[in-house]
């Protein structure tokens, strides 16, 4: 329940609501009027996070030096690896493979599939549960332009018009090319799409879509991709052999500085091992359990920017490190779930952000950047709620979707955000939800091409690990759309290319021995160590007491 | 407004710790010096990895749920399941057909239930899982499909069904049939296929690839905007 101090706001809410009941009913979404080009600018500039002053850094190190990237980025950078390149002997292999796939959400998995269509061997290792990911959480929808009104023209207008035009064209051109056939090949596996009686998807719009392209499942759209493609992986034992519970902390060259491989640490046993691969895929996900500028976060435990470390410590170029996507709708009450992503399918569904009075004030699905930014220019200008611990939100309007489209459309719509805040006494049915913007996606990452390929050879990237696909600002439901399209390109083209022949030199890790080089130059602390791995939350006091040295390896 | 933090004794496998009242399991494990490996995921409640069971003070009863879900109570003794070791047919989708005989050949125990409905009871998800599990029986696989749709496979059914049923694997093939046989195809989504495949919009898509940013930007500003 919420404490009896809120009482006043939220009566103020109910007392809007009917006015903005009729608002919706005569203009649909167009309850508030849209930012035009500069006043989007505007409040960027003056609101959003990643614009702030100290929010950026130049980066000493590596393919990027002397950009400015994200503080938190620059950290695992410029950091050294978790052991030294002459602890490994390489002649000794432990395992070989045609492709090794790093990381098991739905781009790993699909990267998996496709390449099994293949003759080729796949070694997909995950360093938690096979599928447990970001893409397992993901709520809201999977973007594709299959409507009679729509198509991939004006898709490909709102993904880069809402990246602000830095996307890389050739990738969206994929993206929203791929977009048709990836629903197909997902539904011929078997995920349940929302239809109506006839067949037809139901679609919904999405912030920053021109048309209603948002295809779901429920609002599990995560998980019903996710967990089907799990189950067909687990179908294709004698193709793809999986390793749990290990993650990679180190790729692996040859001599010609073709991707060869990584190192690969076996969380409980804590040993190594050495896989020699024709190909390497990273489909490691972001970094949301960075916390940037100390923000909550929606991101799964795992999110720690693994790949990214080893992609760029090898050499792999990275795009757009200085832009971060804050989900506009994280929530900040109750305590036991700050940071839990408020889907923005609950938008979608008519609901309205309003500030402590209970008025509308900004149009409810601007792009993401654009929404949070308005969020926090609410709460700093005072017209928050602040939460017994401190934090500030704005309300989420969720009652009145069931004004608009009648009793029963919560929990037929939104079954998991129901019964996440019904474990906690709220129920969204009956009163608003307090949200604040929440660490969200990586909107960067490596540099890839088309085919998913980085300028190393061999190593290719897909899902929340690559960058150039959304530029510096992703909309929803299309990452959900680039993990199966990006996926599935990384799987076969790789497979392609272990067919024409791959011949590996002598295994290397002198790029890693180069880079202590320069680390050592920088005069960082001998105990800043990545890739992270894993995240650490025990409080000092306790960590002040673990004297083992099992913790060390993690920035916090 | 300062909130004054109250601590709690909890069992972690048997050892006492104080923790902040108000904490996840999760929370509390963390609180007291755990950095998790295993049986720890999303932490939000949608990944499934982190089942536990726990006991409550003065209660005999032992109760399973998500550890980044549960409160902790004051007592409570907690255990976490690393992982649940299932059995998991395996099948080519493409060969099965969406009716009961899918069930008896791939999923015997399925007809075992004896509807006790522990499964039920043991589902963090609330899910009405033996009504599930009787669907498959009946041969219901929409029915089934439906009921399981919020399923996580955290393992908790499994774990305690007296029958040996693996109702959550059984549930995603239910899923899966239903998704690939007897859901109807969309109309649309098949004429936009043909669309891409006769190359419909790969001349405009080249041209947008390359139309200087102002010339975009006015194309996008323009665009007209027909949701619902």
């Amino acid at each position: 329940m919420y404490p009896e101090y809120m009482n006043e706001s939220i009566k103020k809410v109910e007392q809007t609501r009917p006015q903005r009941l009729e608002l919706a009913k005569k203009h649909g979404k167009n309850v508030f009027p849209g930012m035009g080009e500069q006043e989007r600018a505007d409040i960027l500039a003056k609101f959003h996070p990643d614009y702030k002053d100290d929010a950026l850094r130049e980066l000493r190190i590596g393919p990027n030096k002397g950009d400015k990237i994200i503080n938190e980025v620059v950290d695992v950078m410029e950091s050294y690896p978790r052991d030294y390149p002459e602890t490994f002997d390489l002649n000794k292999v432990d395992m070989e493979t045609d492709i090794l796939i790093i990381g098991a959400g739905s781009a790993g998995l699909s990267a998996a599939i496709e390449a099994s269509e293949s003759d080729a061997e796949v070694l997909l290792i995950t360093k938690l549960r096979l599928g447990d990911s970001n893409s397992m959480m993901a709520q809201g929808g999977i973007q594709a332009a299959d409507q009679a009104d729509d198509n991939p023209i004006l898709h490909y207008l709102d993904v880069i018009g809402g990246g602000h035009f830095d996307n890389k064209p050739e990738l969206v051109d994929a993206l929203v090319m791929d977009a048709a056939p990836s629903i197909k090949w997902l539904e011929e596996m078997g995920v349940m799409f929302d239809k109506n009686e006839d067949g037809s998807m139901m679609v919904k719009s999405g912030g920053g879509t021109c048309r209603n392209r948002m295809h779901s499942t429920r609002d599990y759209t995560g998980a019903g991709i996710c967990r089907v493609l799990r189950d067909e992986v687990y179908n294709r034992p004698e193709k793809i052999k999986c390793i749990e519970y290990s993650a990679a902390t180190e790729l692996i060259l040859d001599e010609k500085g073709q991707c060869a491989g990584a190192i690969i640490y076996h969380l409980e046993s804590k040993q190594y091992s050495i896989v020699k691969a024709k190909t390497v895929i990273i489909a490691t996900g972001g970094f949301g359990r960075l916390h940037v500028r100390g923000f909550e976060t929606t991101n799964h435990y795992g999110a720690t920017a693994d790949g990214l470390v080893m992609g760029y410590r090898a050499g792999a170029k990275m795009m757009f490190m200085d832009s971060v996507q804050y989900h506009p709708t994280g929530a900040v009450f109750p305590e036991q779930i700050v940071g839990f992503l408020c889907t923005e399918k609950i938008r979608g569904l008519g609901a309205q952000p309003v500030n402590k009075d209970g008025e509308l004030f900004v149009y409810p699905l601007e792009p993401r950047d654009i929404e949070a930014s308005a969020f926090i220019k609410e709460c700093e200008s005072n017209m928050g709620i602040t939460t017994p611990s401190g934090l500030k939100g704005i309300w989420l309007d969720s009652p009145l979707i069931e004004e608009l489209s009648g009793e029963g459309t919560i929990e037929k719509n939104l079954p998991a955000m129901l019964r996440q805040f019904q474990r906690f006494d709220i129920d969204i049915r009956k009163y608003p939800m307090l949200v604040f913007p929440t660490l969200h996606y990586q909107n960067g990452g490596l540099e890839i091409e088309a085919n998913a390929e980085t300028t190393i050879p061999g190593l290719y990237v897909a899902g929340e690990a690559s960058g150039g696909i959304h530029g510096r600002n992703r909309l929803m439901g299309n990452s959900q759309l680039d993990i199966i399209v990006f996926g599935r390109r990384a799987g076969r083209n790789a497979a392609a290319k272990v067919k024409e022949g791959i011949k590996l030199g002598k295994l290397s890790l002198q790029h890693v021995t180069d880079y202590i080089k320069e680390v050592d130059g920088l005069e960082i602390d001998k105990k800043h160590i990545s890739p992270i791995v894993l995240p650490d939350y025990i409080p000092d006091h306790v960590k002040a007491k673990q004297l083992s040295s099992e913790f060390q390896g993690t920035l916090f | 407004m300062e909130i004054k933090v109250e601590m709690i004794d909890v069992y972690i496998g048997g050892e006492l710790f104080q923790v902040p009242k108000g904490s996840t399991i999760i929370m509390a494990m963390e609180y007291a010096g755990f950095q998790l490996k295993k049986g720890i995921g999303c932490r939000e409640g949608y990944c499934g990895a982190c089942a536990t069971v726990y006991r409550e003070k003065g209660d005999y009863k032992l109760k399973g749920g998500l550890a980044c879900q549960t409160v902790v109570t004051d007592g409570m003794t907690i255990a976490m399941i690393p992982f649940v070791p299932a059995e998991k047919p395996l099948y080519n989708l493409n060969d099965l057909t969406p009716d009961v005989g899918t069930f008896t050949k791939l999923f015997p125990s399925v007809f075992r239930c004896v509807s006790c409905n522990t499964c039920t009871k043991a589902c963090p998800q609330d899910i009405e899982v033996m009504d599930y599990v009787q669907a498959l029986i009946r041969g219901d696989i929409a029915r089934a499909a439906d009921i399981s749709f919020d399923c996580i496979r955290c393992g908790l059914c499994a774990l305690r069904c007296p029958a040996e049923i693996v109702q959550y694997n059984a549930g995603i093939l239910a899923r899966r049939l239903y998704g690939k046989y007897l859901a109807k195809n969309s109309p649309e989504l098949d004429e936009r296929l043909k669309e891409l495949e006769e190359g419909k919009f790969d001349k405009e898509i080249e041209e947008l690839k390359k139309m200087p940013d102002d010339k975009l930007s006015e194309k996008y500003y323009s665009r007209e905007i027909k949701i619902s």
